[in-house]
């Protein structure tokens, strides 16, 4: 499938139908809510029960929102299609919406927000739809209104689908620029399809607070659809297939012998095969010239 | 839209410097019941700009709350649960957001407020 930022702007992408499609898939929905669910891990929040005020940037019909609502959390959410906000007005988010173009900057007061997510979003700022769009000062105005929007050592989490590096190395430099430390998580980076790309971003200057986590399944762990979504106690037991002892075959100087070979018949002939019969021939060394 | 995010949002229009608090025009509101949590409340406090919450609420016809308030005052229950209301669980639905340096109207349609600025305000 083509890309959809390719297309179209989004406002216009996501109309009524591409709303709809994309709020009643079932696996799209499983897979934002897994998505979410990770980025909300990335973002570190203190795990002392207290609900935070969190930013949802191209919440889109409200799925990631869900998962912060679902952690007892308040958030806004920024979309700039009104037919997706219409999605999630019928779904009776938790949140509040608003209809705002993140590349004009976010427009909230200095230093009131515990954290921000971003699902598969900040990648359109890269694709200039209009005349005056001009991706380096979108990406300017968005970072820049995002640091002054977040409370000192707060983070941002944008997971992403960068059409290509130049393009990832676009958006990390402007948020470098704007003052924020951090980096890029990539989960399961060894698959195609379970790849995903995160950025993490601390607000703030650069503290044993700021360490970057580490990507699900860099060790070369197997990802399958099954343990996708399992959580971290069973991937630092997990172990790469490869790499484990092989067990020891019994093998003696002289081959498998006479013994070994009566055993296997014998089992065959438990499992109801057709077996020859045991002669004195059975398993009886060749002649060397043969 | 809650009071809350009002107390967040900010005029965004090209060379407002003090674009808060946006004037708030309600003509619709309703009321909806939000789980209490006085934890929330309490880390939200310091972060809260009181005269313009307070500013807000009497928009929507909610005069309980004091017109002032410090850190201590959140002891009492009965403040908390006021502040509860006023910043949880009125949602406006119909209205504008009014920018006060530049009068820019910001309209409000089934509690969604349209932030997006024309080009000439980027």
């Amino acid at each position: 499938m083509p890309r959809p930022e390719l297309q179209a702007p989004p406002e216009i992408f996501y109309n009524d139908v591409e709303a709809r499609k994309y709020t009643t898939s079932s696996r799209i929905v499983e897979i934002q809510a897994r998505i979410s669910e990770r980025a909300l891990e990335l973002l570190n929040l203190p795990n002392d029960g207290v609900p935070r005020l969190l930013l949802d940037i191209g919440c889109g019909s409200g799925l990631s929102g869900e998962t912060m609502s679902e952690h007892g959390h308040h958030w806004i959410g920024y979309d700039i299609s009104p037919s997706m906000l219409n999605v999630a007005l019928d779904r009776e988010v938790d949140g509040d919406l608003l209809l705002a173009d993140m590349g004009q900057g976010l427009g909230l007061r200095p230093g009131v927000i515990d954290g921000a997510i971003s699902i598969s979003a900040v990648q359109w700022l890269c694709y200039a739809d209009k005349s005056s769009h001009e991706p380096r000062m979108r990406l300017k105005a968005f970072f820049g209104s995002l640091y002054r929007c977040l409370a000192r050592g707060a983070r941002a989490v944008l997971q992403l689908y960068a059409e290509n590096m130049d393009q990832s190395a676009m958006i990390l430099t402007s948020a470098m620029r704007a003052g924020f430390g951090g980096g890029v998580v990539v989960d399961y980076p060894h698959s195609s399809k379970a790849k995903k790309a995160y950025i993490v971003l601390t607000c703030g200057p650069p503290s044993t607070q700021s360490w970057l986590p580490k990507g699900k399944g860099e060790d070369g762990e197997m990802c399958t659809d099954s343990d996708e979504g399992s959580d971290d106690e069973d991937q630092t037991v997990g172990m790469y297939d490869r790499n484990r002892p092989r067990k020891k075959m019994k093998v003696n100087k002289k081959g498998k012998g006479r013994e070994w070979v009566l055993k296997k018949k014998d089992q065959m002939r438990k499992k109801g095969n057709v077996v020859p019969p045991d002669t004195k021939y059975t398993a009886r060394k060749r002649k060397t010239r043969f | 839209m809650r009071l809350l995010t009002h107390n967040m949002l900010s005029s965004n229009v090209k060379g407002v410097v003090n674009g808060f608090p946006l004037r708030l025009e309600a003509s619709t509101w309703v009321e909806k019941e939000v789980d209490f949590n006085a934890d929330f409340l309490r880390s939200m406090f310091s972060k809260i700009d009181w005269p313009a919450l307070f500013g807000a609420a009497q928009t929507v016809g909610y005069v309980a709350l004091p017109e002032s308030a410090d850190a201590s005052m959140l002891e009492s229950e009965d403040f908390l649960k006021k502040f509860h209301h006023a910043l949880l669980e009125i949602h406006v639905e119909e209205g504008a957001l009014v920018c006060p340096e530049t009068g820019r109207r910001f309209p409000i349609n089934k509690g969604i407020p349209n932030m997006l600025l024309n080009e000439d305000e980027v």
